[in-house]
């Protein structure tokens, strides 16, 4: 069954994400209203500056809605911007930045640096059932995952940091496989649905 | 994919390192800020990155003189005050510049027509430093060129200090219809795309990349005179990827307000009641020049080759 999977696009990277999707034969929606939350089988919140996102996500009345939807079970991969979205806490926020409080992780942002520090690389991801993949991933200005709940599964590492996590129906990663076009982590989103 | 999956060696600095920063920065505005108190009005309405430099294009105008890379002092005191990517502007050619700039740990460096050339045959090679580079263009060839140099992001240059949008408009219409013109050469008679690179002065293997896929390879900004939410939306729906705003926000009667409408503007840029929202008690915009009214030596979209 063809699945129909969101990507938020207020602002980011959101066409790369779409492109991956097709190409894994889901039917792509790019959220922009609170009503299209409502089709989808799962969804995914991509990079960007996680401090428009979030001021864009509340002028446009979709934060409340984003809650509701991912707390009622929505499968969601949250990628750079959107992982720290995602996260209960955020260190470092920017003045009168939230996040939606919904994966239990305290996230810190630019972790790794500036620009001039962004890097392409391939890491391990353990994925559910336990097995180790490498996926290409590009981190850019990366955030990394400071501590976690006991909830909170560790997938991936890079220098030492957590970049990696899952939830439940969550999948929170500092990393962009979608630049890279390395499917491990869309797919098992994509799992997600199937439960 | 990209190859190489077996090496966990980090790479930085390649193409796909620099051209996804400018992925994440899509459907955002980016500011000129002056001072790090601007910077963080700047981020509080929601910028995707700033440009820092110590005068905005339309006091450069009014200034006059050669206009150069910023102080150092001033720039860091922007990467301290905000999270978001801070860029800053080198002369067109000036390496040494750039050189100085990404030692600064600049997020973005634009090889800017603002700032005064200091080369005025050869722009910046951008292959040759890590941190990434915006380039401004006015049609498809001068952006094929600069993306040969290896800049990873585009921005139509528009004419900058006016608030007069109409060369941004015309810039961007003109990249934009130059590609289409390229997909329907490439439909109908490929064989013709040796001499569209020829008359473009850009590579073939680009220009063909162009003509299959319909797009440049790195993203899209506009900039240049936008001063309105409404400049912003018109940038967005003739298909920018974003959108920069120099003289427009800080030399407003009210840069709070304003900058956080032209960011709502740019992402609902297809919902005109949203747009009309955001037009609302804004108070005096920039006061503007009509480009019309600028002799042709004063026009910087004319800097760069």
């Amino acid at each position: 069954m063809e699945k129909t999977v969101g990507v938020l696009a207020l602002q980011g990277g959101v066409a790369d994400h779409a492109l991956l999707l097709e190409q894994l034969g889901a039917r792509v929606v790019l959220v922009k209203k609170p009503e299209q939350l409502t089709e989808l089988d799962a969804l995914v919140l991509p990079g960007g500056e996680s401090t428009t996102i979030d001021r864009l996500s509340r002028i446009l009345g979709l934060r409340e809605p984003l809650i509701e939807a991912i707390s009622a079970g929505l499968p969601t991969l949250g990628t750079c911007a959107g992982l720290i979205m995602l996260a209960r806490s955020i260190a470092d926020p920017a003045p009168g930045q939230q996040s939606l409080g919904l994966l239990d992780v305290e996230v810190g942002r630019n972790a790794f640096g500036s620009q001039v520090d962004s890097a392409e690389t391939t890491l391990t991801w353990q994925d559910a059932a336990g097995s180790a993949r490498p996926v290409r991933a590009a981190f850019i200005r990366a955030p990394r995952v400071i501590s976690w709940g006991e909830k909170v599964e560790v997938a991936a590492r890079y220098r030492g940091e957590v970049v990696g996590v899952r939830q439940e129906n969550l999948l929170g990663i500092s990393f962009h496989p979608e630049l890279t076009g390395d499917t491990t982590v869309h797919e098992e989103l994509l799992s997600l649905t199937e439960r | 994919m990209s190859e190489n999956k077996n090496s966990t060696e980090n790479i930085t600095g390649s193409p796909l390192v620099k051209r996804g920063l400018a992925d994440m920065l899509v459907g955002g505005v980016i500011m000129d800020v002056v001072t790090p108190e601007q910077a963080k009005i700047a981020e509080d309405a929601g910028a995707v990155a700033v440009m820092a430099l110590e005068r905005v294009p339309a006091d450069i105008r009014a200034t006059g003189g050669v206009a150069r890379m910023s102080d150092p002092d001033m720039i860091e005191g922007i990467i301290d005050a905000v999270s978001i990517p801070v860029m800053a502007k080198a002369r067109i050619g000036h390496f040494v510049e750039a050189q100085v700039l990404e030692a600064l740990k600049v997020d973005y460096i634009d090889e800017s027509e603002v700032l005064s050339p200091a080369d005025y045959v050869n722009h910046i090679d951008k292959h040759s430093f890590t941190v990434p580079f915006v380039c401004g263009a006015t049609n498809l060839g001068e952006a094929l060129r600069r993306i040969t140099e290896g800049a990873a992001m585009i921005r139509s240059k528009g004419e900058a200090g006016t608030g007069d949008v109409s060369e941004a408009t015309k810039h961007i219409r003109t990249i934009k219809s130059q590609i289409a013109e390229l997909q329907a050469l490439y439909a109908t008679s490929p064989d013709l795309l040796y001499v569209k690179a020829k008359e473009l002065a850009a590579p073939y293997d680009l220009v063909l990349e162009v003509a299959k896929t319909g797009k440049l390879p790195v993203v899209l900004f506009t900039a240049g005179g936008v001063a309105t939410p409404a400049d912003a939306a018109l940038m967005m729906q003739l298909g920018a990827d974003g959108v920069f705003v120099g003289s427009g926000i800080f030399k407003s009667g009210n840069p709070e307000a304003r900058a956080k409408a032209i960011v709502k503007a740019t992402a609902q840029f297809d919902d005109p009641l949203a747009v009309a929202d955001a037009s609302r008690g804004l108070g005096e915009a920039m006061v503007g020049i009509n480009v019309a009214d600028l002799p042709a030596p004063h026009r910087l979209a004319e800097r760069g080759w």
